[in-house]
């Protein structure tokens, strides 16, 4: 039954919990969710944080770090890579985001994780404790391959960025139904949808007038809601028993949507868009993440009023538009959070994932308090994702999924010099490490 | 003629060049010490730098109190104002074509690099051909016209590329076989790629004697008929005569190693080596041929060719003695090479200066401008940067740009500007709907 489980629902639970125990000693303790101890020690027991606080009595032979003129944070989550699945993005052999199919909610992550993938290592020395990892293509893709569009592409996991296998990363299987909510305009195009005060000038000398667009986009979201609302009829033939029932794995993977347990992650950047896909959610029953919005305008209240969570994509982004403000992707954190709405980054490729707490700093250089930008990457994503319990700050039970750096984690020149998943101290080497010191004293 | 243009120049001169004070700031002037105090700013260029300074006639003061000064930001590797496509494919040596005829002066990148500190870059084709086209260093200046933009006297480059790009066109989407529809065209392979630069500089070489023989003669009192012009050797015999910089896309220690040797075969130097991401393999033997490297701080997996990019590339490359620029090869990534700097700090544990070095005198060294820019340095144009922070950290923000002397950028004129701007856009939205003629008859939105 278990076994069904995991291939069926990604239901597994999270792996056995590692016997590492330390003390971190005389180190500046950032919990993020309260003030900062000077000089404080940690004791982690079994993988979780046993205690804080300036005395700590540790049991006795417990492995001891030094942590004097250190700090202490929580590891940062990002919220938005496909970790695991994507190794080199050029090379579709080593690609596994962007299934073939339009509704694809069967499709599971987690359990193509590759858990020796180098970009794990990359992100876990500089203080990068999970991730969400997403199977959906290329932001705003359809299947990664110029498919046709796609509308569900399957579950996004919670993972740590360590682990033998994927069962040992695995924080919370499904973190997420992934959604592409339709666009309006050309699918997958770079520049996103066209404006809508340009296309309605551009009328038809434009390729597509925004009659046309429009229909297309409306045609597309009741799809969209079709589906749901025959999972729904799904769900209630499973519910009564009906003779002649037939178990389908979609609709099967939709249940934990529908009943509320699985939130709905989905893509939608402008402010109708993220304002139909608030509509749409409230129709279908379902609780949702809005990911990657580009501009919020109107759709801010409505998100603030309905407690809508928002990942925040890179903030080192081009404005949308040419006459855009240059820094428009700078300050939408800051007006996020002046919205009231609870916001976390993701960095949506995995190259830059390393680089999280620096999108985190540019958004507080634009705005943006500064213990907010933090919390964007630690406490913020935990809650959203479900794992407010076990990450994203420090306090007593948690994961202890700890850095130890040199300063400030959000400036480039902090250095992380420890780093903890789940209490076992992380290696700090990857391939790019290795390579480095292999050149660096060749003769 | 050219005298003519030179005393035009002159006349517009004092029409923008005003003289300027920038006082009570942190100045880092990168090959002079940082202090605390100004600069004076006279007729677009460096007067003088120190603690206290003359005041230039009718100078205008900006007060930097507790903000700080850098030299301009230079990046060595853009494809920023360029109108339309950056490679010209169908051939494998582009060398005939020219960026200088194809520049936009109106790129909205250009502001937005402007935005993010950037006063000079060098502007390149593509890499689909072993062989690009002739590249060309732009100032920033935003709101001149394309001839403005150009940076007087910086010698012109070239545009070489290794690697998977330029096989690319070789091995079409549907492989070689007979159901292609993209004809494959040569190279394919790394070592036809060097074939088709081998080649080429053979022809230009043996154009080069011909040029050579014709002035020999012209120079002995005979009167040769010249050799005939060729669009395509012509920048290459420059390459020869030392009077073009190469500029060579490269990824992988062997074609780097390969490149440097088939320059050493024809006597010339590479300028630069760009991306450059295995440089750090090969560090000894490219300090050794002189060529500089301009690479990413720290991408990385995006191709196979970019898998073992390490970000301690630029910082190892510099201690083994090369002269090192970190380039941003995107609209985007240049408006914050400020902080591809400091990941030389994190990456490698360079000094400030030196990772500053990075993105200023040394991409300055690497297109020969660095007499001009590159350093706040008394005769050097006036191009720099206002930062409200420490500018190697990235809550820094851009406040004021100058180039020879004259605000380009001013964030709190951008900032109060957008209310008006909007408005304005408003009225030409309102005004064109208006204009439209109305739908009727069988016209009309369709139903």
């Amino acid at each position: 039954m278990k076994l069904l489980g995991i291939l069926i629902g990604c239901a597994v639970a999270a792996g056995a919990a590692s016997n590492n125990t330390v003390l971190i000693r005389g180190a500046d303790v950032y919990p993020v969710t309260s003030e900062p101890v000077k000089a404080a020690s940690i004791l982690v027991l079994d993988g979780k944080i046993a205690e804080i606080g300036l005395k700590v009595v540790a049991p006795k032979g417990v492995r001891v770090v030094d942590g004097k003129g250190l700090r202490v944070y929580p590891g940062m989550i990002d919220s938005g890579t496909s970790l695991g699945l994507s190794e080199i993005e050029a090379i579709r052999e080593t690609v596994d985001t962007g299934e073939l199919g339009e509704f694809m909610p069967q499709l599971c992550a987690l359990a193509s994780v590759n858990p020796d993938s180098e970009h794990f290592a990359v992100v876990r020395i500089a203080g990068i404790t999970s991730v969400i990892t997403i199977p959906a293509g290329s932001p705003g893709g359809g299947g990664g391959r110029g498919a046709a569009r796609q509308y569900v592409s399957g579950q996004a996991a919670l993972i740590h960025t360590f682990g033998r296998t994927w069962e040992d990363m695995v924080v919370s299987g499904p973190a997420a139904m992934y959604v592409q909510f339709p666009t309006l305009g050309a699918i997958g195009g770079r520049g996103g949808p066209v404006p809508e005060n340009i296309a309605e000038l551009a009328g038809e000398t434009g390729a597509r007038t925004l009659t046309e667009m429009l229909r297309t986009y409306q045609q597309e979201v009741t799809k969209l809601s079709d589906f749901f609302e025959e999972a729904r009829r799904y769900q209630k033939a499973k519910a009564a028993n009906l003779p002649g029932f037939v178990r389908d794995l979609k609709y099967e993977a939709m249940l934990p949507v529908l009943d509320g347990k699985l939130p709905v992650a989905i893509a939608a950047a402008t402010p109708r868009l993220i304002h139909d896909a608030i509509q749409f959610a409230e129709k279908q029953n379902v609780r949702i993440v809005i990911m990657q919005p580009r501009e919020l305008g109107s759709a801010a209240a409505e998100l603030k009023a309905k407690n809508i969570p928002v990942i925040l994509g890179r903030v080192l982004a081009l404005p949308r538009g040419q006459d855009d403000p240059y820094d428009q992707a700078f300050t939408l954190p800051a007006e996020v959070y002046k919205a009231g709405i609870k916001f976390a980054f993701g960095t949506f490729e995995n190259q830059f994932v390393r680089n999280l707490p620096y999108q985190a700093a540019t958004a507080a250089a634009f705005g943006l308090p500064q213990d907010e930008a933090l919390k964007a990457i630690t406490i913020n994503p935990a809650q959203i994702w479900g794992a407010g319990d076990q990450l994203g700050s420090l306090e007593k039970d948690k994961s202890a999924d700890l850095m130890v750096t040199t300063g400030d984690p959000l400036e480039i020149q902090t250095q992380v010099k420890h780093v903890f998943i789940r209490g076992q101290e992380i290696e700090l080497s990857s391939r790019q490490t290795r390579l480095y010191d292999k050149y660096l004293n060749r003769q | 003629m050219r005298k003519l243009r030179i005393v035009a120049l002159a006349a517009l001169a004092p029409l923008y060049a005003q003289n300027i004070v920038i006082q009570n700031a942190t100045i880092m002037t990168v090959t002079k010490g940082t202090l605390e105090g100004s600069v004076a700013i006279k007729d677009g260029k460096i007067a003088e730098v120190g603690e206290k300074v003359m005041m230039p006639q009718n100078s205008t003061i900006i007060d930097a109190g507790g903000q700080y000064v850098i030299p301009g930001i230079i990046d060595c590797h853009s494809h920023i104002a360029v109108d339309g496509s950056v490679n010209e494919g169908s051939v494998s040596v582009s060398s005939m074509v020219n960026i200088k005829d194809v520049i936009n002066p109106e790129d909205i990148a250009i502001y937005r690099a402007l935005a993010g500190g950037v006063t000079t870059a060098n502007i390149l084709h593509g890499s689909a051909n072993p062989i690009g086209g002739q590249t060309i260093v732009l100032k920033m200046r935003w709101g001149q016209d394309a001839q403005g933009m150009i940076f007087e006297g910086a010698l012109p480059g070239i545009k070489f590329a290794l690697g998977e790009n330029p096989k690319r066109p070789g091995n079409p989407p549907g492989g070689r076989g007979a159901t292609q529809t993209v004809p494959a065209r040569y190279p394919a392979t790394r070592m036809g790629v060097e074939d088709t630069i081998r080649e080429a500089l053979n022809q230009a070489k043996a154009y080069k004697a011909e040029w050579d023989d014709y002035a020999a003669k012209v120079a002995r009192g005979e009167h040769p008929l010249p050799p005939r012009k060729d669009l395509k050797l012509e920048p290459l015999k420059e390459v020869l005569e030392g009077k073009r910089y190469v500029h060579a896309h490269c990824y992988r220690e062997d074609e780097i190693l390969m490149l440097l040797r088939v320059a050493d075969d024809y006597g010339f130097k590479i300028r630069t080596l760009q991306h450059v991401l295995e440089g750090y393999k090969v560090a000894q033997e490219i300090a050794a041929s002189g060529a500089g490297a301009s690479t990413f701080s720290d991408w990385w997996a995006y191709k196979v060719e970019a898998y073992d990019a390490i970000p301690y590339n630029a910082a190892l490359m510099q201690k083994k003695g090369i002269v090192v620029s970190l380039n941003s090869d995107d609209e985007e990534l240049m408006r914050h090479l400020n902080t591809e700097a400091a990941k030389a700090m994190k990456y490698g544990g360079l000094s400030e200066i030196d990772a500053l070095a990075m993105v200023t005198i040394n991409p300055a060294k690497q297109l020969g401008i660095d007499g001009r820019v590159g350093s706040i340095e008394a005769g050097k144009d006036a191009d720099l940067v206002i930062y409200d922070k420490y500018p190697l950290s990235d809550y820094a923000k851009v406040q004021k740009v100058l180039i020879d002397g004259r605000v380009y950028f001013d964030r709190d004129n951008d900032v109060n500007g957008r209310a008006a701007k909007a408005l304005e856009k408003q009225k030409l939205l309102d005004k064109e709907k208006q204009s439209q003629p109305k739908p009727a008859g069988g016209r009309g939105p369709v139903q």
